[in-house]
Order: C-alpha cells, then structure tokens, then sequence
C-alpha cells in the first residue's frame, strides 16, 4: 500500500512523498518502517500518528488499516 | 470486553442538559483545595533562586552560608539532580529547565533552592546563596536569533540535515504541503504578500504552580500538585529523581487554570529533591513573578504569508514561511504552526515552512491550540486582504475556498465530516452581520481549526448499595469535565444526575491516563465511562438475572431497570439499579465496571468568530463592541461549559491581540512579570460573548463527541486584527495591537 510521508518524517527520507509497504495493522506498519528505514528511528522512538482515511492514530496500535485506505505518517501532535 | 467506539447517532435523554456543576459550591465557597491548600506535619518552605541574567555561565554556587543559617533544612543546585534518564534529551531539558546545569539560559532561571523552617527563613537563605556568574550575550528576538552571528543559546543543537560541525539556534526545520507552488502563483491574477509579527504571551492562569512533596527514607514519596496531569507529572518525576515510578504517589488538586502550562513540570521535582535531602515534607508555592519569569508561555512570531489566486476567487496557490521561538530548548511549536497555517482551506498547491527556533527566554509551553493563532493571524489576516482585492466579501470568499469533507488537509491526510463551511454560513446569517457600523468602529471575522486528539485512558464506576454511582477518572478536570462525564454516567446506566458523583482519582488509584491536553477530556474519559458503564450493567443484568431466577440472556437494560424479556417472565416486574445495588451483597458483592482504552478518532474542528471593534484615534485605543464564536462541537454534552470554553477562548484571545505581551529590555530581562504590567482583559475590557453550537457529529466517538476547549482561540487574533484594520483604514501586522502599536501604524500610513 502507498504511505504517504508529511514533514520531518518525509525530510527524514530525503524528501520522498510517499512509500510502499505492506501492514495490515499499524503495529506491523511501525515494525516494518522500523525496520526498513532506519533513518526514522529516532523520531519512531519520540512517537509518530498514523492517519487512516483521515482518522488520526496516536497509540491504538492494533487498529486494522483497510485495503485501499488513504494512510498518512505525520509527527505527534501536543496540545494546551 | 471489547466495545465500538463508532458513532451511532442514539438518542438521549440527559445528554444535552444544563445540569448544576458539581464543583460550584466548593468553589464559590472556599473550600475546594487548589495547589497551595495542603499541608503536611513538619512541612517546610521551599523557595528558588533564580538568575538575574538571560545568559551567563555559572562558574561557582556557594551554598555554604544558607546551609549554615540556623532553620535552612536543606539547600540543593543541580549537583542534587545527576542525570537519571541516561542522557535522554527530552527529559533532560525538562531536568535543565528545573536547574541550571552550568549556565543560566534565561532571566528566571532557577538556579539553586532552599527549604526552611518559614518563608523568612528561606527568603533569608536565598540572599546568602553566593552564585558567580560570567554573563554572556544573549538573543531574545526570533529573527535575530536565526542571523548567523547570533548568540548560540544551546552549543550542542544543529539543525536537521544542517551542517553537522555548526552550532546554531535553528533546532528544526519542518515542512507541509502539496501540489506545485510554482503553477499555482503562475496561475493566480492576484498575488498578495505580508510579514507579520505576533509577540510573547503566558497563558495567565490565575494560579501559578504550587505542591507539597514528600519524600521518605524508604524512597517511598507523594505528590500534591496542580497540574494538567499527574500521571505524566508522576512519570517525569520519577525519571528525573532516579525513583520507582509505582512508589510516587502524585494527587492533583483543583487547578486554577492550566492551558496547556501545567502540562509537564517546572519545579515539582525540585520540591521532591528538597524533601528527599531534608527528610521532611516540602511546600512550594511560585509568586506571579516566578510564573511569568521561570514558567512557559507560548512563542513570539515572525511569519511570511503569500497567497494567490484568480478572478473568479479560488485560491491558486499559498505558501507560509513561519519563525517561531522555542524558548532556551528545542520544541515543535513551529511544526505546529506549519500543520495548522492552511488547514481551514481546500487548496490545490500549499506548503507551509516552519523554523523552531532557541532564544534566551523561559522554555516554551504549549498554550491552547498550540501554535494555531498566530499562525491564524497571519493567513486570516492576508486572506481579506485578497478577499477585498478581488472585490469580494471576505465571508464569500472563504466559503468558496474552504476545506470539506474529501479535502486534503494541508498537512496531509483528507477530511472526514467536517464542520468549517457551516461555521461560515452561520456566520453569514449571524444577526451581528447585520448590525450597522457607525464611526471608527470596524468588523472583521476569521476562521480557526484544531486538530484534538484522545490517548490512554482508564475509568471506573462503582455502583454504592444505595443505587447512587461514584465515578472515577484519571483526566484531570481543567474545564468543567467532572459535570459532562457524569452526564455521560447518567445517560448509560439510566440514572439521574444527582446520582453520580465523578472524581479524579490519584495516581496509585487507576492505571495511566495522559494529560488534559488536546481538548481530550470529555472525549477520551467519556469514552471509557460509557464503556464502563456498559460493563457494570452487564454485571447489573447478571445479578438480576440471579434475583429474578432466570437466565442473563433474557435480561435487558432499559431506562435504568433491568427487564425480563419474553412470555413466560411476563410476571416478573423490573429492577432498577437501586434495587439491584441493594442486593448485591448477597448477589456477588460490589458492582462495578471499568475500562481501559486507547481513545483515538478524535475529531477535527473549526470555529469561526465576528468581531466588531470602535478604536478612538486620538489615543489608539481598542473597545471591543460584540463578538460571536460560532464553533463544531460535536456533540455538546453539557452545553453551558461547551459555551464557557468558548467564552473563556475568545476572551484569552482578546487579551493576547489587544493588550498582553512578554516586554524584554535590551539586557535580556522581562521588564513585565505582573498582572499590572502584563495586562490580561478584566470583565470590563470584554463584552457579552455571544455563542453558537454546531453539532456536527464525530464519527470516531460512541456520542459524536469531538474536543471544544482549544479551537475558539484560534480565530481572535485575526478576527480582531481585522476588525481594527477595517476601523482605522491600515492593515494591522502586529499582535498585540496595543494603543502604541495602533497609533503607530495610523502615523505610518500617512
């Protein structure tokens, strides 16, 4: 499936939109980002969300990502 | 048990009700404890010293004369706070930021600290700390502290993809957007650029911080703090202090307002480390001084704005380039600003550039919406002036341009439902749009968005013999959550209001729930009550099944009772919960349910506000006349308090456009650090708030809920900025628009 990459973690990859990878849950979807590109550690590490079809994911790792689903990484987001 | 957090559009019977707040009386009365209310057998003061200096280096502290002042207990310096977290970074700037580690990095910061005996004691022993310090340059300004000969205020910083060998105060670059600018400007007959600046301000929340900590020989130690989240609280102490996270026991008081500045600590682990070195219990309570000098505000700003597009008023292309400052450590609150910059808009070619940048000021925190209004003001602010340079209404015009649902967000993902074109059509429809100008009064409006998000969470409800529910949560309530969770208790067991009583539970209580933060409180914590409702009256509908002799499967729950189904019950009358909890000592003992959950699936939202402003040109200065928010809320379960935030949101921003601002002298130091020179808007300066709630549901939530307690500061900034550019003929941009600054402005202009 097509991931698309939005700001530090696209500059982390030199830039690259969007990359292709196989996850069925976003558990595996870390595990292999994890694993395939370790240039992403350190902000694997201080935590990244996870947007299907437009919902944001923080930390329910066991959420399943559909076939087809429009998936984002983008950084972790605080609030006030 | 698992349990669909889908939305599933039921229909309520108390949900939606102005019930009386739980903690009114407490409050109004006197006796609610706030932060600085406990005490503790042979407590001690503790105070901090702190650095006269926006930059030094701090070549020797001599404690030895305080120690020796008879009542001084104990006296601590960062030699008292080694490294505990193995050299992470993040939380050893939060360790740095509690005390000086070699160099003092802004005016405020704390440098050593005493506990005594009295307050006079410990007064008396901070005059005899001798600290020797060799000041250095500083930077306190964002633009200048991103010039190549600025002052470097941390040496080991380098920015991302940067040049490894070159220290700079540049911690971070971070970019958003899609589609081709280049086309989109080529393709635009009006392209309209502007720099604006937006200054320093601190959220003002009435209490500054305040604990008493205590820490025993068995290494065991409790906490009683005000705070945003004592879990997290618990959890940065314990790292910090080198402890056993399950043997801190961290309580929150009632908190007098956070905002986003209680979210992680300042000086709760220095009041720990006092206790822990005198072996007694430690009072610390900042002055208004130290809140504004040696806690977080929010950033100064200084931000490009560029937008074109075509006759026909669709929106070509924008781009935003966005400098933000961090405070003396590395953050993301310029990130922040890049991702929310455009996010109102549907836009085929954006990018949004941010720059995170280190001063020597107090570490930034987040404040409400984090990051959002600034970068608001500047976007809101140039999309008028489009709006008019094509000749259209500025309503019109961003209705026209505005996000929907299938839009991609200019920060990545596309949009569900979303509520930012009804906002404007009540905008449109508004009865304020109609209310005529007379002169040198101006109107303006602007839109706002928050992304909201939920977390870890973790609830019980305990059913009493009585039929009456206690209700127990691990999110701290900061904006009236107590009252709308109970509802939510309310409306799932079938009970009625007056019979829940909710409470924060302490940290040793209930499993880890993440901050009040993100407006998540009544989203994530009204989450996991309705599943632990749903629980306890699965356990309801066993123990009734138990007293009606029938089997579980033939109990329903319906309006509170428990029903037996079918022909051959038809004898059975029901039971309510309180004739079940009545039983239940004899039925299985007590009856409870719980959940733990990740609450994700928050939903976005948007706000649009009206302002309308007469500014007197003789003396610059600024009567607001009416102002309207209008606001998504998903589903309001409480609708007084979804009004208060949006008062409360809309009044902060007032005050930060008009008036509040962080004043440094050219030696670095804040020259304001009170409520008299640092100005927050008084009953006086604000009038009626007028509010509308628009319930657009949110997909990810049981109830619809989405988040209401950040977005409604988002749009003022603008809104205001608008209005008095449209009062005084000038376009404002610099916030705040103090009288000075309008003046100044007019002056400019002729």
């Amino acid at each position: 499936m097509k991931v698309a990459l939005t700001g530090p973690i696209r500059d982390a990859l030199g830039g690259l939109a969007s990359i292709e990878i196989e996850a069925d849950t976003i558990r595996e979807l870390m595990q292999r980002l994890e694993d395939r590109y370790p240039a992403l550690a350190p902000l694997l590490d201080a935590g990244i969300a996870v947007a299907i079809n437009g919902e944001i994911f923080r930390d329910r790792w066991g959420e399943v990502i559909p076939r087809h689903a429009e998936v984002v990484l983008m950084p972790r987001i605080p609030g006030g | 048990m698992s349990h669909d957090a889908s939305f599933t559009n039921q229909k309520f019977k108390v949900i939606g009700t102005r019930v009386p707040r739980p903690d009114g009386i407490d409050k109004v009365t006197g006796r609610a404890r706030y932060g600085a209310d406990a005490t503790a057998p042979g407590q001690l003061v503790g105070m901090i010293l702190r650095s006269p200096h926006a930059h030094a280096d701090i070549r020797k502290i001599d404690t030895s004369a305080a120690e020796a002042l008879p009542g001084v207990k104990a006296v601590i310096t960062s030699a008292d706070l080694p490294d505990k977290v193995g050299g992470r970074r993040d939380m050893l700037d939060i360790l740095e930021n509690c005390m000086a580690r070699g160099r003092a990095l802004y005016d405020g910061h704390a440098v050593a600290a005493v506990a005594a005996i009295d307050a006079e004691t410990a007064k008396r022993a901070l005059k005899l700390i001798k600290v020797d310090y060799k000041p250095l340059a500083h930077v306190t300004d964002v633009d200048e502290a991103m010039r190549d000969d600025a002052p470097i205020v941390q040496p080991w910083v380098r920015t991302a993809g940067g040049d490894p060998n070159k220290p700079t105060n540049v911690a971070q670059i971070s970019q958003f957007g899609h589609g081709d600018l280049d086309a989109g400007f080529a393709e635009a007959d009006v392209i309209i650029e502007r720099s604006y600046k937006t200054e320093q301000t601190h959220q003002g929340y009435i209490e500054p911080h305040a604990c008493l900590a205590s820490v025993g020989p068995d290494g065991q130690g409790e906490l009683w703090v005000t705070t945003q989240g004592h879990y997290t609280f618990r959890t940065q102490c314990a790292a910090l202090l080198g402890m056993e996270v399950a043997k801190l026991k961290v309580t929150s008081s009632e908190i007098g307002g956070g905002f986003g500045g209680k979210t992680h600590v300042w000086m709760e682990p220095v009041a720990l480390a006092l206790s822990r070195k005198a072996n007694r219990p430690v009072k610390l309570v900042l002055t208004r001084e130290e809140t504004f000098r040696g806690t977080g505000p929010t950033c100064s700003t200084s931000i490009d704005i560029k937008i074109g597009a075509r006759r026909d008023g669709r929106i070509t292309a924008a781009l935003a380039t966005l400098r933000y400052q961090d405070g003396a450590f590395p953050g993301i609150w310029g990130m922040l600003g890049a991702m929310t910059a455009w996010a109102c808009y549907d836009l085929p070619n954006v990018k949004s550039v941010a720059y995170d940048v280190l001063v020597n000021r107090p570490k930034v925190a987040a404040y409400r919406a984090p990051s959002a209004p600034m970068a608001a003001f500047a976007v809101e602010s140039t999309v008028d002036l489009v709006a008019r340079e094509l000749g259209m209404d500025p309503v019109d015009f961003r209705l026209l341009n505005a996000a929907k649902e299938g839009t991609r967000a200019s920060y990545g993902p596309t949009y569900g439902p979303i509520g930012i074109g009804p906002t404007l059509e009540a905008v449109k429809n508004h009865p304020q749009m109609k209310v005529k100008l007379g002169p040198n009064q101006g109107r303006g409006m602007a839109c706002g968005f928050w992304f909201n998000f939920g977390g870890q969470t973790c609830s019980t409800v305990n059913i009493g013999v009585d039929g009456t529910v206690n209700v127990s949560v691990g999110t701290v309530d900061v904006g009236g959550s107590r009252a709308s969770l109970s509802l939510i208790a309310a409306e799932e067991l079938g009970v009625p209001y007056e019979t829940v009583k909710c409470s924060v539970a302490d940290t040793a209580s209930l499993g880890h729930n993440d901050t009040t933060e993100g407006s998540r409180g009544t989203f994530s914590s009204g989450m996991a009550i309705i599943f632990a409702c749903r629980n306890a009256v699965q356990e309801l509908r066993a123990r009734a099944a138990k007293m009606m002799d029938v089997p579980v499967e033939d109990v329903h729950w319906e309006n509170g009772q428990a029903v037996a189904l079918g022909t051959q019950h038809s004898n059975l009358q029901p039971l309510t919960l309180a004739q079940i909890a009545r039983k239940s000592p004899q039925t299985g003992g007590p009856i409870a349910g719980h959940n733990e959950v990740v609450a994700d699936g928050a939903g976005v939202s948007f706000a649009s506000h009206i302002c309308d402003v007469e500014v007197d040109p003789e003396t610059g200065q600024t009567r607001v006349l009416r102002y309207a928010v209008i606001q998504d809320a998903g589903k309001a379960i409480h609708p007084d308090y979804v009004e208060g935030q949006f008062q409360g949101a809309a009044a902060q921003g007032i005050g930060w456009a008009l008036n509040e601002e962080y004043i440094y002298g050219k030696d670095g130091r804040l020259q304001n650090p009170g409520f008299l020179d640092y100005r927050i808007p008084v009953c006086s300066d604000l009038p009626f708030i007028d509010t509308q709630i628009l319930e657009i549901p949110n997909p990810g939530h049981p109830y619809g809920i989405r988040g209401v307690g950040e977005t409604s500061i988002v749009p003022p900034l603008a809104a205001i900025g608008n209005a008095v550019s449209n009062a005084v003929g000038v376009r404002m941009t610099h916030v705040p628009m103090s009288p000075p600054r309008i003046l100044g402005a007019i002056k400019a202009a002729r």
